[in-house]
């Protein structure tokens, strides 16, 4: 592989991220499976990188999951995301930084949407000052969450105190970077380091110390995909996806999976307990299977945060093998505490996964 | 009267011109941007259909070149021109500046630049290269070693790289590409006769002469392999072999193939040492980018500028054959103008 070859395409996608003052939306989903990712960057952008981070509480649902299934009409996500970007310009930003990458692909979209159809925007307009009143400007920067970490990723460097390294041999982590598809496939310019080769994900393992693995089916998806997962009768689609990834990296041995997009995470981590279950596989040596991390939990590991604050107890696939080879010290009691110290319950085990 | 005609290139083209007007009194003067003639020819191997020696055919031309009344001067990289007069004003980038009562662009073409199709992983992926590559193995013999082990191997050609591809920017066919595949597909189980040959294609543009032949040779003599299908992307796996991701729209259905060498069919592209020239002289350009001539059935030679002459492929995708017949038609165009001026 020739990293000048990488480097060259790299380099005809930088796009622009803001340097500070976020206008931020919150994941629909993400709350719910990776409790504790959202916090996480907050609290890094806020209080380790002191930036500026604005919420607005009446931010809702942009709609994604039910635009990408045809239930919910252009015209009405359109006027969604209009509501948005009018909050924004309601409490005067104009960086808009979506946590979800379905969401940042409709963003995306739209913007493209506007850009190439006025009347399209003017509609948008003309519906959203109908039902709300409200007015906005287009934003002058959208950035994902991933997008804003990748900027910061060498300062991260210099405050943490872990870097992505075996304590046990010294050599560095091995790590599968897994893009959600509506980050950069749709509009690759929109994309740090494009569709093919994308290095929002890589430039931050690369910068904390590991080693990217790249892997033959590195670019498919996870198989998330909408209606073949909403679909009961369809997930067999999605598990063969995953499971696609997984016999393709199997042979690289991972160290753990990061990813950027809530479904990715989500089923990279969930469909190895169901593969178990069903087959009796599993991918890694141990028999305990492949962590599958969000990138702020990932750079909240080599920032020091505690994984149980961050809710990594919330995995499918238990992450105190990655922790022991990184030399993070957690305790063992606090990982089923809830954040008042309340017992929050242990899952009952898998009958294949080791824990 | 004796007049100056400028040839601005000195690949097949501007050669065979300057061959053809040898007999007449003008003088004429090649400007050739590199140290050698030859343009791409030089580094082709042997050519379809019939497997002639390249290099023999490039000295057949350059020693076709009047000795009484052509001269070459090389390194000269033209970037202007002006009319003036009623003759061209040429303006080298060394400062130089010549006057021409006429001037044939044989500036050639560009080969399209594989790397674009970042799906397939030119210049990342070391055993991913192009067709233009390989003619330079064929001339160096420098196969990689892992080639020449003796053991089977498989090698995937892939068509229409950056060719009929409007997110690669270029609608254009290039024509030629077709028989190249078949060529060095051909070329390659000669070469390396355990291996096995697959072109991936959308569909086969015979349209020369002996091209259909060669392809049904191809496939009863050397059983090279023909998928109907698009590639849609190229990985590497562990061992530095390539797994090559496609359809295969006969039987409609997604294959997944392991190969150890795939060979990037790159087309023409408009040349880029031309653009300037173009753009000094606002001279129109067809669609694809080539330049355009003043009619393409009956002026294809001609451009809007009176004096200025186009050959070969600065104007469209042709093989050597057509480009060499191409320079001799722009030579007797300009042989026909040069008259014209002198009566007037």
């Amino acid at each position: 592989m020739e990293q000048e070859g990488k480097k060259r395409i790299w380099s005809e996608y930088q796009k622009e991220i803001a340097d500070d003052h976020y206008f931020y939306v919150r994941s629909c989903i993400r709350q719910t499976f990776f409790p504790g990712s959202e916090t996480t960057f907050l609290k890094i952008l806020r209080d380790d990188l002191s930036r500026d981070v604005f919420e607005d509480a009446r931010h809702t649902t942009c709609t994604g999951i039910g635009y990408h299934t045809d239930i919910v009409p252009f015209e009405t996500i359109m006027t969604i995301a209009a509501r948005h970007f009018a909050l924004m310009t309601e409490a005067g930003y104009v960086n808009f930084v979506p946590s979800c990458v379905t969401s940042f692909g409709i963003y995306t979209e739209i913007l493209d949407t506007w850009k190439h159809f006025p009347e399209m925007e003017a509609k948008a307009r003309d519906y959203l000052w109908t039902a709300t009143r409200r007015e906005f400007k287009i934003p002058d920067n959208l950035s994902h969450t991933s997008d804003i970490i990748y900027r910061f990723r060498n300062e991260l460097a210099e405050l943490s105190g872990h870097r992505l390294v075996n304590k046990n041999d010294g050599k560095p982590l091995k790590v599968v970077e897994h893009i959600g598809c509506h980050y950069a496939k749709m509009f690759p310019k929109c994309g740090v380091g494009g569709a093919e080769f994308p290095a929002v994900l890589s430039g931050m393992v690369e910068a904390w110390g590991g080693e990217v693995i790249d892997y033959p089916e590195r670019r498919h998806c996870c198989g998330f995909g909408f209606r073949q997962y909403l679909i009961k009768a369809n997930r067999g689609y999605s598990l063969s996806n995953s499971k696609k990834k997984f016999e393709s990296m199997q042979p690289y041995q991972p160290d753990f999976i990061v990813a950027n997009c809530p479904g990715c995470a989500m089923f990279l981590d969930r469909w190895q307990y169901t593969i178990a279950e069903m087959e009796g596989i599993t991918y890694d040596k141990s028999g305990k299977g492949i962590p599958v991390l969000t990138y702020e939990e990932l750079a909240g590991l080599i920032m020091g945060y505690d994984p149980w604050v961050m809710g990594m107890q919330m995995h499918q696939i238990s992450v105190e093998p990655l922790l022991d080879k990184i030399g993070i010290v957690y305790n063992k009691k606090d990982k089923y505490l809830g954040s008042k110290g309340q017992y929050i319950g242990v899952p009952q085990p898998p009958h294949f996964l080791l824990q | 009267m004796n007049k100056t005609i400028v040839i601005v290139g000195g690949g097949p083209a501007g050669l065979e011109a300057a061959a053809a007007l040898g007999s007449s009194p003008h003088h004429v003067l090649i400007l050739e941007k590199e140290h050698n003639t030859g343009g791409k020819l030089k580094n082709w191997h042997h050519l379809f259909p019939n497997f002639a020696d390249a290099s023999e055919i490039l000295k057949s031309l350059e020693k076709s070149l009047p000795l009484n009344n052509s001269e070459i001067k090389y390194d000269c990289d033209v970037f202007k021109m002006e009319q003036m007069d009623g003759n061209l004003l040429v303006s080298l980038k060394s400062g130089e500046k010549i006057k021409a009562d006429a001037v044939l662009l044989a500036t050639g073409f560009d080969l399209f630049d594989a790397y674009k199709k970042e799906e397939y992983g030119h210049g990342i992926y070391k055993n991913v290269i192009t067709s233009s590559e390989l003619e330079g193995m064929f001339v160096n013999n420098s196969f990689p070693d892992q080639l020449k082990d003796g053991l089977p191997k498989k090698i995937a050609m892939v068509h229409c790289v950056g060719s009929r591809d409007k997110k690669a920017g270029n609608m254009h066919c290039s024509k030629l590409c077709c028989i190249t595949g078949v060529k060095q597909a051909i070329e390659l189980r000669k070469y390396l006769s355990k291996s096995s040959v697959y072109n991936f294609y959308m569909d086969l543009r015979m349209y020369g002469q002996h091209f259909e032949e060669l392809y049904q040779e191809a496939q009863e003599d050397y059983g090279v392999n023909f998928i109907r299908g698009r590639v849609s992307e190229i990985a590497e796996i562990s061992d530095g072999k390539l797994q090559v991701k496609a359809e295969d729209t006969l039987s409609g259905r997604p294959m997944k193939m392991i190969f150890d060498l795939v060979v990037l069919l790159i087309g023409m592209t408009p040349a880029t040492s031309a653009a300037s020239i173009a753009q000094s002289l606002a001279l129109p350009k067809s669609g694809s980018g080539f330049l355009a001539p003043v009619h393409q059935h009956i002026s294809a030679n001609e451009t809007c500028i009176p004096g200025l002459f186009l050959a070969g492929t600065c104007r469209e995708p042709l093989s050597l054959q057509e480009s060499i017949t191409d320079a001799r038609a722009a030579a007797l165009k300009i042989i026909e103008w040069l008259k014209l001026k002198d009566n007037h």
